[in-house]
């Protein structure tokens, strides 16, 4: 057994269907269950974007090329991830605005006129240090929460307002560099998790932000 | 029950189930039946790991499956054949799967959840309820024969053992 060989098989394997995972979720997969009414809405609304984004997004995607990947990826993932790298790795300045002031939430939710709910990740470890309003596409505005742990890593959660001609997604995942990014696009508004943290690690924290928001 | 929960896995699964099953309805179908399954199951999972415990279920289905379909799982016997040397580069989707379909579907289950989900060996263990031997031993023999049919080599034949 050659160690090299396996890695090699390894990425080839990701490489092909590591696609698979960022293609829309079939509408059918969202099971509605009796005491979580709410997600019967998000299939509806998951089933809206598969008809707006039909064109957009090909189904069966073959061979995938760098390319074809990267087109996949929404640019509000691509810009969060950005973001991400670039304000966590600030030392003295991460954040404009501090957790502890009272105006934070009310400012954000002004600016990106929407009530904004910010998720507690205490249960995951992570308490929020504050939050930044970054400029987001044409002209919108992104409000960017940061949480840390107590190793000192940090998470993002970056919320925007939908543009209407935007359409809405399922879950998605993005990779920029290390910054693994969980993002989707519901009626309302954009919303991107990134963390240099593993697919697993960022999925039960989405989850928890999920669960938070849509309360 | 929340299904929540279990959303966020639904890539992972679907991933790993295109891989398994090679073509884009199959794996959609066993993705589903594993969801509704984890969804009547739900009262029996316990805190902890959620993932192995989806992917349990999915491997359960899948078994169901290939049992319904009337597919025996070949288990390979000889294992003493050299295999060449691969620059396994340039290689599109479909071979890939041609390969991965050479490939007994037990050895393919411990390759793909090494390769896409990077499971440790403990993980896939407890996924596929084997010993981890038995992971290790089907992870070398797997990936050796996925080696092997990518380089183009045919399938020996007469070599099976119905289990």
């Amino acid at each position: 057994m050659n160690e090299h060989d396996d890695a090699q098989l390894t990425a080839l394997l990701k490489r092909h269907y590591d696609p698979v995972a960022i293609e829309p979720i079939p509408a059918r997969m969202y099971l509605r269950s009796p005491r979580w009414i709410g997600f019967a809405r998000g299939a509806a609304l998951v089933l809206a974007g598969i008809a707006i984004g039909f064109g957009m997004y090909p189904y069966v995607r073959p061979v995938v090329a760098p390319k074809a990947e990267a087109a996949a990826v929404h640019p509000f993932a691509v810009r969060a991830a950005r973001a991400h790298a670039m304000y966590t790795a600030e030392v003295r300045h991460p954040i404009e605005v501090r957790a502890t002031e009272e105006h934070l939430v009310r400012w954000l939710s002004r600016r990106l006129n929407y009530n904004l709910k910010v998720p507690v990740l205490a249960e995951e470890g992570f308490e929020l240090l504050g939050g930044r309003l970054l400029p987001g596409g044409d002209g919108g505005a992104v409000a960017l929460f940061m949480y840390q742990d107590g190793s000192g890593k940090r998470l993002t959660l970056q919320v925007t307002r939908r543009a209407k001609a935007e359409q809405l997604t399922g879950f998605r995942f993005a990779k920029e560099g290390n910054v693994t990014v969980f993002y989707w696009i519901d009626r309302e508004c954009g919303y991107a998790l990134s963390g240099d943290l593993d697919r697993t690690a960022l999925t039960r924290i989405a989850t928890a932000v999920y669960k938070q928001l849509e309360q | 029950m929340d299904y929540n929960l279990i959303v966020p896995y639904i890539p992972n699964l679907r991933r790993y189930a295109r891989a398994l099953v090679g073509d884009r309805d199959g794996a959609d179908d066993l993705v589903q039946d594993t969801l509704e399954r984890a969804v009547r199951k739900f009262h029996l999972w316990r805190p902890g790991d959620l993932r192995a415990w989806l992917f349990s279920i999915m491997h359960n289905v899948f078994v169901n499956q290939l049992k319904a379909r009337k597919i025996s799982p070949d288990v390979e016997i000889d294992e003493t054949f050299a295999a060449p040397m691969s620059t396994v580069t340039s290689l599109d989707l479909q071979d890939l799967q041609r390969a991965l379909g050479a490939l007994a579907p037990e050895q393919r289950e411990v390759v793909l959840l090494v390769a896409l989900e990077d499971m440790s060996y403990a993980d896939v263990s407890r996924a596929l309820g084997i010993p981890m031997g038995t992971v290790m031993s089907r992870l070398s023999r797997g990936r050796e024969r996925l080696r092997r049919a990518m380089s183009g080599e045919p399938a020996r034949n007469g070599l099976k053992v119905v289990t």
